[in-house]
């Protein structure tokens, strides 16, 4: 038999009342990129955890360079060279990054105090290896995320892992910032790494896996060769069926301005953004992160403040809005963050989704139960969500599902111009198409929506218009006819439209 | 298997049936208020007479009143520390007013708690505008409360002669001492509106997460705002109630009511990190510190001995209920 670097055969693992893995097998050889895929509740962070020492599987075998492995704690896990990079980056801030690299086992010198200088060269070396370009002694809160990544990294390379798990490295980095990710990436399997990715992104898969293991409801589907496979048969292996088209967008005739937008600016934020949608309408908004997209509705909600412009809806003029009163006046945002900004987590979905339309079925001390099951059941409805009774935690569901649960609560309020910012992030493509499904039974109704998105395909395939910004300005607004991924990063990078390719 | 069945079949009758989820909920301090009650029952015959209970929910009331108050602000993720400085200050407040010649009861109760109000109305204020923290906002109201206390007093208890003052502090209806009346009717108004009103539900949404709260529409200073000032209000009364009761306003009085408070709530199964409790726990929280400082009276227990056993008390049922409740995540 040959020695793979690392090989885990048929894990199993249960949680009461859940089977989590069923049999899962996967293999990483030396110098690869082996992504792991598939959708939200599917098993891969159990599969990681039981690689990581978090969890003890219930049946199942790991062996790493042929050797029948024991992984029982995250110090044996460590002790047999895997090192993991969670979703959520476990630095300590306020130390530096050579003091990051080295806790817990600092190095001493001969009176036991920490040897700061051998630390500070120590951590720089490995610091180079990953090009990570700046001195050790910088904090850690300086840094931005992509940076932090690094450092993770470099303390992973500090322990001599051979194999490294990455756990959605990309969900918050900017494209420059990935592209120095993947460098990295591809540094480290020329150097032999193994390395296990996990992301949603399928255009990311493409880019920097060498191989593709799909799993789906704990069960290992399979595993493809990246330059043997495509989209289409990899979102059939996750979801278990072919998902012709899980776009769902019907063109009809646009209505009357609902909002229009007039040189709006807020300093040093964005400047001078001016746009319109019709009824009917559904306007996407891309460009690279930290182009000022989610800022320039924080501050027509009010949420942010506004140095200047006009925000007219349906015609009229309106001063400063709130989040209170634009929902007044139709309009609302569903925000990007559902844990952070959505949702109440630690309630009911009863409580959330109500929780925008009080008003409707709450009159002094006198709670109409009735009335509040109804909105609540319309909604869960027309969603699909997938919940075991309406007095579940929205914190124990999936994350398709708790999106589900946000956009409920704004649609509950029965707006005429929505907004939805990153309305798809991290979730499976089972919730995405019937996200996309709702979103067009809206604009068909003759709501305005507007999609603020980093997924270029989403936003091409949804929308009738799309504005692009750049550096906080609008640098390109496209109809329909001229949609094309080029044409867009084009204006987001700020390259402009113009030059010829 | 089958039984586990039923059980869970039982579960999803009972799941939304209010009464079931207070059992479930504060099952742990439940249990301690029940095995107390027994264990004194046997222990003292002096425990189970009406004129100790009495005795009990009179000396409770005014920590309830104060608890209450600072459940909110924790409900909301905050914390408030003013509550025992308020209880001075309105005290010696309404003590000045009619030593000085003011005859209206009325108006000396209602400037009482307009005091605590007011202070409250200033931390809210202060909070919502600010973003300082309320630890640090609460506390330093805290010190300015006190000191003004003493400023009004000019340092001595203030003797309040007004019998029909005093009667606010000592008086019956029927056999029932008043301040069981006012924490009765502050029960049912506390559990209205946490369960029956907007306000209530936008209470337990700021404190759940006050970003999404703002994203749905509410007004979270304003929720801010109203809870310190009711908070406040709250302290206000209970001043004038002791007051009352001490026939005198007195600017040392009160000193660490809030530390009672909070362990009142937190016994009650308020989550200090917001958006979890209810009127219901505090109440039973509020009774186990109650009967247990009562029960040692009882037994003639060193009252030194009092506070370690309080501390104990708090300890551990807090512990139990984390521990339970790290279970039920799984």
């Amino acid at each position: 038999m040959e020695n793979h670097l690392m090989q885990m055969t048929n894990v199993h693992k249960s949680f009461p009342g859940v089977k989590a893995l069923s049999g899962v097998n996967f293999e990483l050889e030396c110098g690869e990129i082996h992504a792991l895929l598939g959708e939200n509740g599917a098993g891969k962070s159990t599969l990681i955890n039981v690689l990581g020492g978090i969890y003890l599987p219930d049946e199942g075998e790991i062996y790493i360079e042929g050797h029948k492995v024991n992984i029982f704690d995250v110090k044996s896990s460590q002790n047999n060279g895997i090192a993991i990079i969670h979703q959520e980056l476990v630095l300590v801030p306020h130390m530096t990054i050579a003091e990051n690299i080295f806790l817990g086992r600092e190095p001493r010198n001969k009176a036991g105090a920490v040897d700061n200088k051998r630390m500070i060269r120590d951590a720089a070396e490995y610091m180079k290896i990953v090009g990570l370009e700046m001195p050790p002694y910088q904090k850690v809160f300086k840094l931005s995320i992509a940076q932090r990544q690094m450092v993770e990294i470099a303390k992973a390379i500090s322990f001599n892992s051979k194999i490294l798990v990455m756990d959605e490295p990309t969900s918050s980095l900017t494209e420059k910032e990935v592209v120095i990710l993947f460098d990295t990436m591809r540094m480290l399997r020329e150097k032999g790494v193994g390395i296990i990715y996990i992301s949603h992104r399928m255009s990311e898969l493409f880019t920097i896996s060498d191989k593709i293991t799909v799993i789906r409801d704990g069960s290992y589907v399979g595993t493809k060769n990246t330059k043997e496979t495509n989209t289409d048969e990899l979102v059939a292996m996750m979801v278990g069926r072919n998902l012709e088209n899980y776009y769902t967008r019907t063109f009809h005739e646009l209505g009357d301005v609902a909002l229009q937008v007039e040189n709006i600016s807020r300093q040093g934020v964005f400047q001078n953004v001016s746009f319109q949608v019709r009824k009917g309408e559904i306007l996407g908004f891309s460009g690279l992160v930290g182009a000022g997209r989610s800022e320039v509705f924080r501050s027509i909600l009010g949420i942010d403040a506004l140095d200047g412009g006009e925000i007219f809806i349906g015609g009229q003029k309106v001063g400063r809005l709130s989040p209170s009163s634009a929902q007044d006046l139709g309009m609302v945002l569903v925000p990007e963050d559902r844990k952070k900004e959505g949702l109440v987590l630690i309630n009911s979905v009863r409580f959330n989704t109500t929780l925008a339309v009080l008003k409707q079925f709450i009159r002094g001390i006198i709670v109409n139960k009735k009335k509040e099951l109804q909105i609540v059941e319309i909604q869960s409805k027309q969603l699909k969500v997938k919940t075991p009774t309406y007095a579940t935690k929205v914190s124990s569901l999936s994350g398709g599902n708790q999106q589900k649960v946000v956009i409920g609560k704004f649609l509950a309020s029965n707006p005429t111009i929505l907004i939805l910012d990153e309305p798809t992030r991290g979730i499976d493509v089972g919730a995405k198409a019937d996200i996309y499904e709702i979103i067009n039974d809206l604009a068909m109704e003759g709501i305005s929506v507007l999609i603020i998105s980093s997924e270029l395909n989403e936003i091409i395939n949804m929308c009738d218009r799309i504005i692009v910004m750049h550096q906080g300005s609008i640098s390109g607004s496209l109809p329909r006819q001229e949609f094309s991924q080029e044409k867009i990063m084009q204006y987001a990078t700020g390259t402009g439209g113009n030059e010829n390719e | 298997m089958n039984r586990s069945s039923t059980i869970t079949q039982l579960e999803k009758r009972f799941e939304n049936n209010p009464i079931y989820i207070y059992l479930r909920t504060n099952i742990g301090i439940l249990a301690a208020f029940f095995a107390m009650f027994i264990l004194l029952t046997i222990l003292s015959p002096n425990f189970l007479t009406a004129d100790n209970w009495f005795n009990i929910l009179r000396q409770i009331s005014l920590n309830m009143m104060l608890s209450a108050g600072v459940m909110l602000a924790i409900l909301i993720g905050g914390i408030d520390l003013t509550c025992g400085s308020i209880v001075a200050l309105s005290g010696c407040t309404s003590a000045i007013l009619l030593q000085n010649g003011m005859n209206s009861v009325p108006m000396a109760v209602l400037i009482g708690c307009l005091i605590g109000g007011v202070t409250g109305l200033a931390n809210g204020l202060i909070i919502a505008h600010t973003g300082m923290p309320p630890f640090i906002v609460t506390l330093a109201m805290q010190g300015i409360c006190r000191g003004a206390a003493y400023l009004v007093a000019n340092g001595q208890p203030i003797r309040i002669p007004n019998e029909s003052f005093q009667k606010i502090g000592t008086g019956y209806v029927g056999d029932v001492p008043l301040p069981v009346i006012y924490i009765i009717i502050l029960i049912i108004a506390f559990f209205l509106l946490l369960n029956k009103t907007k306000t209530g539900r936008h209470i337990y949404a700021v404190g759940g997460n006050i970003e999404a709260a703002r994203f749905s529409g509410i007004k979270t200073k304003r929720v801010q705002i109203l809870v310190y000032s009711l908070s406040g209000l709250l302290a206000g009364f209970a001043g004038v109630m002791l007051a009352a009761r001490m026939a005198s306003g007195q600017p040392a009085v009160g000193l660490a009511y809030e530390t009672d408070a909070i362990a009142a709530a937190v016994l009650g199964g308020t989550s200090m990190t917001g958006g979890v409790g209810s009127i219901g726990g505090m109440v039973i929280g509020a009774l186990v510190l109650g009967i247990l400082s009562n029960g040692l009276n009882l037994l003639h227990v060193n009252s030194f001995w009092q506070y370690v056993a309080k501390g104990l008390v708090i300890l551990i049922a807090v512990y139990i209920d984390m521990f339970r409740k790290r279970k039920e995540r799984g």
